[in-house]
């Protein structure tokens, strides 16, 4: 294993040193001690290799992720793995504003709650988290799922596409064109996939599903504010 | 009042000023759909422009270069701050940001190719990076948009530099729109939407507000591309000053400035004639802030927004920009709103030079489309060579006017060629009006 002390040895070497990883890197398994709420930790990877963080991170933690697993045992500050393609995130603590912002792929994990804005203009990503989320959270998601064991704040789902949302808990408002779907066989075989993933204990049959009315796809004036 | 019988003098028919048959019609037609008009293009009221300008030219006490034999030198260095691979130049004149999906698949090409040919760079646009346009441009800036559409690492790092966009000139302020028309399954694919929607792009960036925000988002996007490249910041011309010095703070290599008559690909026209700067309303202050951070010459200024000659491009030198970006002048350039099209722009309802329903799909000259046929029009080795050409005439008219002005680099042209032909340019300029030492501001009238 691989230990890096953040605090020593700086940001830029630490990513170029994950950058350098090849395909078939034997160096398989880092640990970065010392993050110390520093930004940008472990950004842009993409070789299968596992990035355990020790403490908490600022912003972007695991951004563009491709491949690799990224685990922080901590907090992660504003936009962690935004835009991830591929690979998995895991978070124990709580997430910051725009987790999983506009992610194509791969799998975010949030054990604590998610502020506000989790899963903004999501591609194609899956969240899961275990605990609450924020208000505003997948506003205009597009494709993807977006899995909330706890609660969901104000304006769930708001302008959204084409992604999932599955709520276990109450949902203090949907957003515009977002509405409540029927949970059919195979979004209950979905979610259940999605929850071994994300390691949650819940039962699919638990949640409601969310979804976009498609009400707002072609621009009509009476729905505009 | 008619009155034929007693022979009286009638009052003439006055159409007002302040209700034109244009306004009227847009009143009739607002009444009739319920929805505001939808457009391309820039502002095409008229504002203090460039035109309002004029060199000086060489006398006693300045001495011309040669036309044809002395050097007077056009490349330029692109982000020198702080990428390890700044952009290098063959001539001031960037094309800009205009997405795949706004534009058609040879469209981008004929971009791509008619650029490197003339030795400078082109930029992608909402909407992703295409193969097509980054195997036919040698140096394309990737756009890092509110939408994220295509967004991928992949993609960044296959980009000669990174273009974060805050804001464009005809809109600031304003998100992005594609109909449905446009929408075809490639464009759905790469934009991650279903087919045929009207698709909405963001105003706002998803993940990032406010310049202590920008500052980091700029190091996340170094960190991933290794600082290799440039990062530039686009923004609207609304706040140029504070605009300017917050992207400087945030750690631009190269800030690109877009003012009002800068085009676009779809937008609502009261967005377009109402929000936002003229272009020369917005240079001098832009380079203010990089004097006062005595970041000038050391962060890039970038202007566009109704770019069309060398003039133009001299002028925008002239106040200090180190070099331009052109939009609407390269889409000309390759055959749109030509008049060969004529007979099919009035069964549009429009005519040559006038159309600018874009975001149709419908396009007579292949350019703003996604119907295959419409496209294949558009030969995009012919377009690329007219591109090539078009740029080359602008840096031969822009090197003349610096050779006369005594410059042996584009460069070196400075406010004190210029004077202002109206008050208004003489304030926004802020170069002296013709035949005075003075412009508004100044102190001494
Ligand atoms: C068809 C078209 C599409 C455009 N698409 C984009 C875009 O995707 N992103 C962007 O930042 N600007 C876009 N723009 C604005 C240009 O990048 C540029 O700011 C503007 O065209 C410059 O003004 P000019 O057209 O007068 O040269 C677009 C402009 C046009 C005409």
């Amino acid at each position: 294993m691989q230990v890096f002390d953040l605090e020593a040895e700086g940001l830029r070497a630490l990513n170029s040193s994950l950058h350098g990883q090849a395909e078939n890197t034997n160096q398989t398994h880092w640990e970065v001690v010392n993050p110390k709420g520093s930004h940008a930790i472990a950004v842009g990877l993409d070789a299968p290799i596992e990035v355990n963080v020790k403490g908490s991170t600022g912003y972007y933690c695991a951004g563009m992720n491709q491949q690799a697993t990224v685990h922080v045992h901590g907090s992660v500050g504003p936009g962690a793995a935004e835009n991830m393609m591929s690979g998995m995130v895991i978070v124990e603590g709580d997430a910051s504003q725009y987790a999983g912002a506009t992610g194509h792929g791969g799998t975010l994990v949030i054990k604590g709650n998610a502020s506000s804005r989790c899963g903004i203009s999501m591609k194609g990503i899956d969240i899961i988290v275990h605990g609450n989320i924020g208000h505003m959270s997948a506003f205009m998601a597009q494709s993807g799922n977006l899995v909330v064991c706890g609660d969901a704040g104000d304006a769930l789902g708001d302008s959204l596409y084409e992604a999932r949302l599955f709520v276990r808990g109450s949902v203090k408002s949907l957003g515009a064109d977002c509405v409540e779907k029927e949970m059919r066989p195979e979004h209950i075989e979905l979610l259940s996939e999605l929850l071994i993933r994300g390691g949650c204990d819940a039962k699919p049959e638990e949640f409601k599903r969310y979804g976009s009315a498609r009400g707002l796809y072609n621009f009509n004036i009476d729905n505009a504010y | 009042m008619k009155d034929d019988t007693h022979n009286i003098p009638r009052t003439m028919p006055i159409q007002s000023a302040t209700f034109t048959n244009e306004i009227n019609a847009e009143i009739r037609r607002a009444a009739a759909t319920g929805i505001y008009d939808i457009r391309g293009g820039g502002a095409k009221r008229k504002v203090p422009h460039f035109d309002d300008l004029l060199f000086l030219g060489a006398s006693v006490s300045r001495y011309p270069l040669e036309g044809y034999r002395e050097k007077c030198d056009t490349s330029v260095l692109l982000g020198t701050r702080f990428a390890k691979n700044p952009i290098k130049l063959d001539i001031p004149i960037t094309i800009a940001g205009m997405s795949f999906g706004a534009l058609s698949g040879p469209a981008k090409e004929a971009l791509g190719r008619g650029a490197s040919l003339a030795g400078t760079s082109t930029t992608t646009g909402d909407g992703g990076m295409t193969q097509e346009e980054r195997g036919h441009s040698k140096q394309l800036v990737y756009q890092y948009l509110p939408s994220r559409y295509g967004m991928n690492p992949n993609d960044l790092r296959k980009a000669d530099a990174i273009e974060i966009v805050v804001g464009q000139g005809a809109k600031p302020g304003g998100g992005g729109m594609l109909l449905g028309q446009k929408i075809s399954d490639r464009v759905a694919e790469m934009r991650t939407l279903p087919k045929g929607i009207d698709q909405r792009s963001s105003c706002r960036h998803p993940d990032w507000t406010g310049p202590d925000d920008l500052e980091i988002k700029i190091l996340e996007l170094r960190e991933i591309t290794n600082g290799r490249v440039p990062i530039y910041v686009k923004i609207a011309g609304a706040r140029p000053y504070f605009d300017t010095t917050l992207a400087i703070k945030a750690g631009a290599d190269v800030v690109v400035l877009d003012g009002m008559q800068g085009g676009t690909a779809a937008t609502q026209d009261v967005f377009i004639e109402h929000v936002g700067q003229p272009t020369l309303a917005c240079i001098r202050p832009a380079v203010k802030a990089l004097q006062d951070l005595g970041m000038h010459r050391k962060v890039q200024l970038v202007i566009s927004g109704g770019i069309r000659t060398g003039a133009d491009v001299a002028k925008a030198m002239a106040l200090g920009a180190d070099a331009v970006s052109i939009g609407t002048a390269a889409m000309i350039a390759i055959g749109d709103n030509d008049p060969k099209w004529e007979a099919e722009y009035q069964k549009l309802g429009t005519t040559t030079g006038a159309y600018d329903d874009w975001h149709e799909g419908l396009d007579p000259a292949g350019i703003t489309t996604q119907d295959p046929e419409l496209a294949a029009r558009l030969d995009p080795v012919e377009a690329g060579r007219r591109l090539r050409n078009y740029l080359s005439v602008m840096t031969l008219e822009a090197q003349t006017i610096a050779r006369a002005c005594g410059h042996n680099h584009l460069h070196n042209l400075e406010p004190e060629d210029l004077c202002a032909l109206t008050m208004e340019a003489a304030a926004m300029a802020q170069v002296p009006l013709a035949g005075t030492e003075w412009y508004p501001g100044k102190g001494g009238f």
